[in-house]
């Protein structure tokens, strides 16, 4: 009860200061060729004209990909399930909240786990800008957990710009994993 | 592993002697250098017979004719050459020429060879004598003689020195000839980095320590070659004295350590360093202490790369919302915007000339090569859209750049002329090659 309370709490109080929080830190950059008009990625339904389906999740009419997954358990959810990131993006969708926000939680029931996040990015775009972008990502990870409760002292982070890609290959549905932010554990 | 770039052993061999009564007679006090980087001038129009055996005997060892195509190909190298086909040669087989005395100037003016190169080998075991002539067969002068002694081994060291002699003639340049360039390979499975020689040979591995190495740069000395290395599992900056490699520091501050960029003639260079939360270019010395922050403003600033001169950095910033181009005086930290067109300019690299920086430009998914100028900031593109283009890099005299282009596939590594002509492929190693580094002239 106790903690379901505590997630209420922080869902109503430090969500709605965070989304604007986080937007502000980060950049926000809109990419030409992708309308951001409709459909902001919650569903993943597939038959939405914006999106397209790729046998284990969706892609937004923004670029993001949403992931049709499920997992065995909570350790399992927790550090297999991806964030995922919008073309040339750093700022958290929606959907990448609601995962974090899991994140955040499962870490507050775990004291002693440290994790390290690793920002990735899509092979488009130039090495050592991908390197600053994978930064970002991963930063903008990291600020959204502490500022669910998590001690920063716990979460360290990496980017590999796009040096690991998750997927090999050079299409939308691999460029929408790669764009990708993952927790593993530090130890 | 790596990696004298000039053997002791090799210098010591190669005698440079002056065998011929009057040594410089190439340059009249008044010559004029013609504009042969423009593209719309005409090639030089050359002949390069193979070398003759000055023993007497027929030239019956492959050096011969290796040496004599060695000439060929490094001279073409630079784009500056046409090189008259050997088939067009109208010359005695039996008692070919190669002083101005003998030479029949006529016979190769009017195959539309307007210089000539001669060359007289002797090979006595091991050892190789050589004499060496650049004529003008219009005027029928002389123009460069020199004569050079060493063993087989050195024939790319002896072949290039004439070039950069025949170069000089033509450009008051050396050129390219004493120059590298760094790269990064795929070919063992991990990205490591690579150098060989300004024409694609001898490629040698110079990381080897499996994890993802990139961003190559050379010091303006050519002794230390910085990188990007995650062989700690995050990016650092490793300074590796190219000789000695145990030898340099690492800057491996909390966060990112990415893009090094060597200040002229200064043990001190230029990266982004992201520990205080921003990413930020840093003044650092070589051996890896910050001296001061130099980007100020919002946003991220990476891959500095510096003017000639030492005063100014070019780099990327997002602070306008997509990354661009700026260009900043690290004297009074006055910054300007240098790019206005297209949405993604990354990877500047600034022509050791001055005037121009080359950048990627990434429109609609595929990399192009484009260069600007400082003054006129008009953009050019130098690429025409075949394949993804990026990391554009000056040669150190300024008339070549080599880039990393997917036109055949596979990432590899081109070069062309700095107006964007004669694009070729500068090797093709196991795996893809990227991030190509031109070197500074190496001297002796």
């Amino acid at each position: 009860m106790r903690n379901k309370l505590w997630i209420c709490l922080a869902l109503v109080l430090i969500v709605p200061g965070l989304l604007t929080m986080v937007s502000c830190e980060t950049q926000n950059v809109k990419t030409d060729d992708q309308s951001t008009s409709d459909g902001t990625g919650t569903d993943t339904g597939g038959t939405d004209a914006g999106t397209t389906s790729s046998g284990d999740g969706t892609i937004s009419a923004t670029g993001e990909f949403i992931p049709g997954t499920t997992f065995a358990n909570e350790q399992d959810k927790f550090f297999k399930e991806l964030v995922y990131f919008e073309y040339d993006r750093s700022t958290l969708t929606e959907n990448s909240q609601e995962i974090l926000t899991f994140k955040a939680e499962y870490m507050r029931k775990n004291p002693n786990l440290s994790v390290s996040v690793e920002g990735h990015c899509d092979e488009r775009g130039t090495n050592e800008y991908n390197l600053s972008l994978g930064d970002m990502r991963a930063a903008s990870t990291k600020a959204f957990l502490v500022d669910l409760g998590v001690d920063p002292g716990r979460v360290s982070t990496v980017s590999y710009g796009e040096e690991r890609p998750d997927i090999e290959g050079h299409n939308e549905i691999a460029w929408a994993k790669n764009r990708r932010a993952a927790v593993a554990s530090s130890d | 592993m790596i990696r004298y770039f000039i053997k002791p052993a090799i210098v010591c061999t190669i005698f440079f002697i002056l065998i011929l009564t009057h040594p410089c007679i190439a340059d009249d006090d008044n010559y004029n250098y013609i504009d042969i980087d423009n593209p719309s001038s005409r090639k030089i129009p050359i002949a390069i017979p193979v070398f003759v055996n000055t023993a007497g005997s027929a030239a019956d060892s492959p050096v011969f004719k290796q040496m004599s195509d060695l000439m060929i190909e490094s001279l073409e190298f630079t784009r500056y050459f046409n090189v008259i086909d050997r088939g067009a040669y109208l010359v005695d087989p039996v008692n070919p020429a190669i002083t101005r005395d003998k030479v029949k100037f006529q016979n190769w003016s009017t195959i539309g060879a307007d210089f000539l190169v001669t060359g007289g080998l002797k090979l006595s075991g091991n050892n190789i004598k050589l004499e060496l002539r650049l004529f003008d067969t219009v005027k029928g002068k002389r123009l460069v003689g020199k004569g050079y002694r060493g063993t087989v081994s050195d024939q790319r060291q002896i072949i290039h020195r004439f070039c950069s002699e025949i170069v000089r003639h033509f450009t008051g340049s050396r050129g390219i000839f004493n120059s590298k360039i760094a790269f990064v390979s795929t070919g063992t499975g991990n990205k490591e980095i690579y150098t060989c020689d300004f024409d694609g040979h001898r490629p040698k591995q110079f990381t080897n320590n499996k994890s993802i190495n990139i961003s190559p740069a050379w010091s303006s000395d050519g002794k230390w070659l910085a990188y990007t290395s995650f062989l700690k599992r995050k990016p650092d900056i490793y300074i590796k004295d190219l000789k000695k490699q145990e030898k340099g520091a690492v800057i491996a501050k909390k966060g990112l350590n990415i893009s090094p960029a060597w200040r002229p003639g200064k043990f001190v260079l230029a990266a982004t360093l992201s520990f205080s939360g921003a990413q930020k270019i840093y003044l650092l010395t070589g051996t890896g202490k910050v001296i001061r922050k130099l980007t100020r403003n919002w946003g991220s600033d990476l891959s500095p790369t510096w003017s000639p001169d030492g005063q100014k950095i070019a780099f990327v910033s997002d602070r306008s919302g997509n990354p661009h181009i700026y260009v900043m005086d690290v004297n009074t930290g006055q910054t300007e915007r240098l790019t206005f067109h297209g949405k993604y300019n990354t990877q500047p690299s600034w022509s050791p000339r001055g005037d121009r920086i080359t950048y990627s430009s990434i429109e609609k998914g595929s990399g192009n090569i484009y260069v600007i100028g400082i003054e006129d900031q008009d953009p050019i593109r130098l690429t025409d859209k075949s394949g993804n283009n990026e990391s554009p890099t000056w040669s150190p005299d300024g008339s070549l750049i080599a880039f990393s282009s997917t036109r055949e596939g596979r990432s590899r590594i081109f070069v062309m002329t700095s107006y964007g002509t004669d694009q070729k492929r500068l090797l093709a190693l196991p795996g893809k090659q990227s991030n190509p580094k031109w070197s500074p002239s190496f001297t002796k």
